[in-house]
C-alpha cells in the first residue's frame, strides 16, 4: 500500500503526466482513504495475504527503475513497453522504434548490463533494475569509445539504427564475442541496418576491441 | 495491446494459485507473449510475471543416472554460455546460439522457449483464418503460401511447424520436463511434451493450463565429442529454420555405437528420427551410412504447394549434420 504514498519517495522526479486527476487525487489521500476507495477484490487480496501487488487493480502501477543513473519513480499502465516508456514518457528518444516486434534491434538497451529489445520488454518487468540507453553511454561531454569509433569509421548513414547498433556493439565486446569479423557479424545480427553500414560497423567494433579500453 | 492486470508473485504457490484461474497467463521473458499480445493474437486478462521465482540454476547430479538440471527461468544466453553445457551438452549450446539474436536470447527463458508458438504467418495475422488461433475458422496456409510449413505429421486442420531450435536439441538428448501444479509435480518426457495438430491444433503441447514448467532434466551422455546442430535458413543468421537437424553420434573406432537425430522446421513438434537412428547403429561413420539414414528419415514425408523443396533440403541437411558431427566435414 505504501506505493500510493508517492510523495514520500525521495527520488520522485514527477515524470508522470500531470493531467491525471485520478492520480493527483490518489496522491493526496491518506492511506486510509485509499483503502476505502480500493475495489473489494484488492482488499480481499490484501486480507488473504496474496503476495501480489494490490495496485494491480488500478489502471496504473508504480515503477521504480534507475535509468542512465537517475532513479525514477513512475506510474505506468502495465501494457506500456520499456521502449514506449523511454520515448514517450521520459522523452529519451535516442532509443529508436523500428519494427516494434523484436525483429530489427533498433530499440536495443541494456538492462542490468545485458542487452535486450526494449520493444518486447514490458516496462513493469524492469522494476528495481538499471537501464542504460544510448543517452547514458557517454561520460558527460566525453563520448563513449564506441561512439567515437562509429564516427571515425563512418558506421552510419541515415543513423536511424545507430543507437541500437552501438548498444549492441558495446555488449558484443563485453560478452566476449568480438574476437573475429565472423563472430562480430554473428553477434551483431540482431541489429538490422537498411543503409547497409555493416562493414564500417564491424571495423568500428574491431578497433574498440583492439584498443582494449574498458567499454 | 489490450488492457490486462499485471502481478509479480514471489512464491511458486501463489503462481500456481493464480494460473489455475481462467484468463491468466504466465509471463517469463515476454519475447513471444508480448509480441503475440501486440499483434492481438493472444489477449490474457492477467499476466503472472514469474521472474521472481527461484527457478534458476544449472547443475549436474550424480544419482543412479547422472543428469544435468536446467531451471525454467534460465536465460537462453546463459544456458548456451554455461561451461557445463558447453562441455557436456554442446549440441544444446549450439542449438540455442542458432536461435533468434543475442538480445532476444538475453530475454528468452528455457520454459518460454518450449512454449513459444508457431511463426505461421496466418496464425500471426488476425485477419486470416487459422484453426490454431481461432478453432473452426479454417487453415489459411493449407491452400495458401505454405513455404515454411510441415512435411511430417500435419493434419488437414493445421500444417504449421514448431519454431524452436532449443527443443530440437532437447528431444534428441532425451530430456525430461518437470512441471508443477497445485496437485504436485509430474514429469513429461520431452518427446511427449509437444503434440501433433490432429483435430485440436489450438493445443501446442500437453502442459495443462494450471501447470508451470519448473525445470528441464537432461541425462548425461557420450555424444559430446560428435554432435552438431545445423540450421538452414533464408539468411545467414537471425531467422527461423527452414529445416534444422540435431545430430549426435557415439563413435567407437570408426563404427557408430549409437546415434541421435531430430529435425526442426518440418513438423508441428520437434521431429525425432528413430528409424534413421537405428539404421546408423553398427555402421561405419561415413557418408554412405549418413545418406542411407537420411533416406530412411524421409519416409512418409508429404509436401504442400510451396514447400516441396524441403523434401530435398531435409535429407541433404541430415547428411551434412551427420558429416559435421562425425568430424568429417
Ligand atoms: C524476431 C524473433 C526471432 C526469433 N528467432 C528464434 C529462432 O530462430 N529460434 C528460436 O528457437 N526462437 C526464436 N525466437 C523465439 C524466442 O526464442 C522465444 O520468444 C523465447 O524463447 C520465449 O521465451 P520467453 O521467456 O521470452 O517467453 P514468454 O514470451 O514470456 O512466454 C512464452 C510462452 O511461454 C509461457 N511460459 C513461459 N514460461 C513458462 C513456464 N515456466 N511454465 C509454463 N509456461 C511458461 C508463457 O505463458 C507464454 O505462453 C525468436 C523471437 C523473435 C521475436
Ligand atoms: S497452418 Fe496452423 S497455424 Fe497456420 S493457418 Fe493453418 S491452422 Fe493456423
Ligand atoms: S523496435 Fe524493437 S526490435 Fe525493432
Ligand atoms: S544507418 Fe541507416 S539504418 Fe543503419
Amino acid at each position: 500500500m505504501e506505493d500510493l504514498n508517492k510523495d514520500a519517495c525521495p527520488h520522485h522526479h514527477g515524470n508522470e503526466p500531470k493531467e491525471n486527476p485520478r492520480r493527483n487525487f490518489l496522491k493526496q489521500t491518506s492511506l486510509l482513504t485509499a483503502v476505502a476507495l480500493t475495489p473489494g477484490v484488492a482488499v480481499k487480496a490484501a486480507e488473504n495475504h496474496l503476495d501480489e501487488a494490490v495496485a494491480a487493480v488500478f489502471e496504473k502501477m508504480p515503477l521504480h527503475v534507475e535509468i542512465n543513473g537517475v532513479n525514477q519513480s513512475l506510474s505506468i499502465e502495465p501494457r506500456v513497453t520499456l521502449l514506449d516508456l523511454l520515448r514517450e514518457q521520459l522523452h529519451l528518444t535516442g532509443t529508436k522504434k523500428g519494427c516494434d516486434y523484436g525483429q530489427c534491434g533498433a530499440c536495443t538497451v541494456h538492462v542490468d548490463g545485458h542487452r535486450v529489445n526494449s520493444c518486447l520488454t514490458l516496462a513493469m518487468t524492469v522494476d528495481g533494475k538499471k537501464v542504460t540507453t544510448i543517452e547514458g553511454l557517454a561520460n558527460g561531454d566525453e563520448l563513449h569509445p564506441m561512439q567515437e569509433a562509429f564516427i571515425k569509421h563512418d558506421g552510419f548513414q541515415c543513423g536511424y539504427c545507430t543507437p541500437g547498433q552501438i548498444m549492441s556493439a558495446v555488449a558484443c565486446i563485453r560478452e566476449g564475442h568480438a574476437n573475429s569479423e565472423a563472430e562480430i557479424r554473428e553477434y551483431m545480427s540482431g541489429n538490422i541496418c537498411r543503409c547497409g553500414a555493416y562493414p564500417n560497423i564491424v571495423n568500428a567494433i574491431q578497433e574498440v576491441k583492439a584498443g582494449g579500453q574498458q567499454v | 495491446m489490450k488492457q490486462f492486470q499485471y502481478v509479480r508473485p514471489t512464491t511458486q504457490q501463489s503462481v500456481l494459485d493464480a494460473i489455475a484461474k481462467p484468463g491468466a497467463k504466465v509471463l517469463a521473458g515476454g519475447s513471444n507473449l508480448v509480441d503475440l499480445m501486440k499483434h492481438g493474437v493472444m489477449s490474457p486478462d492477467k499476466l503472472i510475471d514469474i521472474q521472481k521465482l527461484p527457478l534458476r540454476g544449472i547443475s549436474k547430479s550424480l544419482g543412479n543416472t547422472s543428469s544435468i538440471s536446467i531451471g525454467a527461468l534460465e536465460l537462453n544466453s546463459a544456458v548456451a554460455e554455461h561451461a557445463l553445457i558447453k562441455q557436456e551438452l554442446p549440441l544444446l549450446s549450439q542449438a540455442l546460439n542458432a536461435g533468434a539474436s543475442a538480445q532476444l536470447r538475453n530475454m528468452a527463458t528455457v520454459g518460454g522457449n518450449m512454449m513459444q508458438r508457431t511463426r505461421c504467418p496466418y496464425f500471426y495475422d488476425i485477419a486470416m483464418p487459422c484453426n490454431k488461433r481461432n478453432p473452426g475458422s479454417g487453415c489459411g496456409a493449407l491452400e495458401g503460401f505454405n513455404r515454411m510449413h510441415a512435411i511430417f505429421g500435419a493434419s488437414d486442420k493445421c500444417i504449421a511447424v514448431h519454431p524452436s531450435d532449443m527443443c530440437i536439441a532437447l528431444v534428441a538428448l532425451d530430456a525430461t520436463v518437470e512441471v508443477a501444479s497445485r496437485k504436485g509435480k509430474r514429469y513429461i518426457k520431452f518427446a511427449d511434451f509437444h503434440r501433433l495438430p490432429g483435430n485440436t491444433p489450438e493445443l501446442d503441447n500437453n502442459l495443462a493450463h494450471d501447470e508451470l514448467i519448473t525445470r528441464v532434466i537432461v541425462p548425461t551422455n557420450n555424444f559430446a565429442k560428435n554432435s552438431y546442430y545445423l540450421k538452414v535458413r533464408d539468411r545467414a543468421s537471425y531467422a527461423f529454420a527452414l529445416v534444422s537437424v540435431a545430430a549426435a553420434l557415439d563413435i567407437d573406432n570408426g563404427t557408430i555405437r549409437s546415434a541421435r537425430l531430430a529435425m526442426g522446421g518440418v513438423a508441428h513438434k520437434p521431429w525425432r528420427l528413430h528409424e534413421a537412428e537405428k539404421a546408423l547403429v553398427g555402421k561405419p561413420a561415413n557418408k554412405a551410412s549418413f545418406e542411407q539414414a537420411a533416406q530412411i528419415a524421409m519416409q512418409g514425408a508429404k509436401a504442400y504447394k510451396d514447400n516441396a523443396f524441403k523434401l530435398k533440403l531435409a535429407p541433404a541437411t541430415i547428411t551434412e549434420a551427420l558429416t559435421h558431427a562425425a568430424g568429417l566435414a
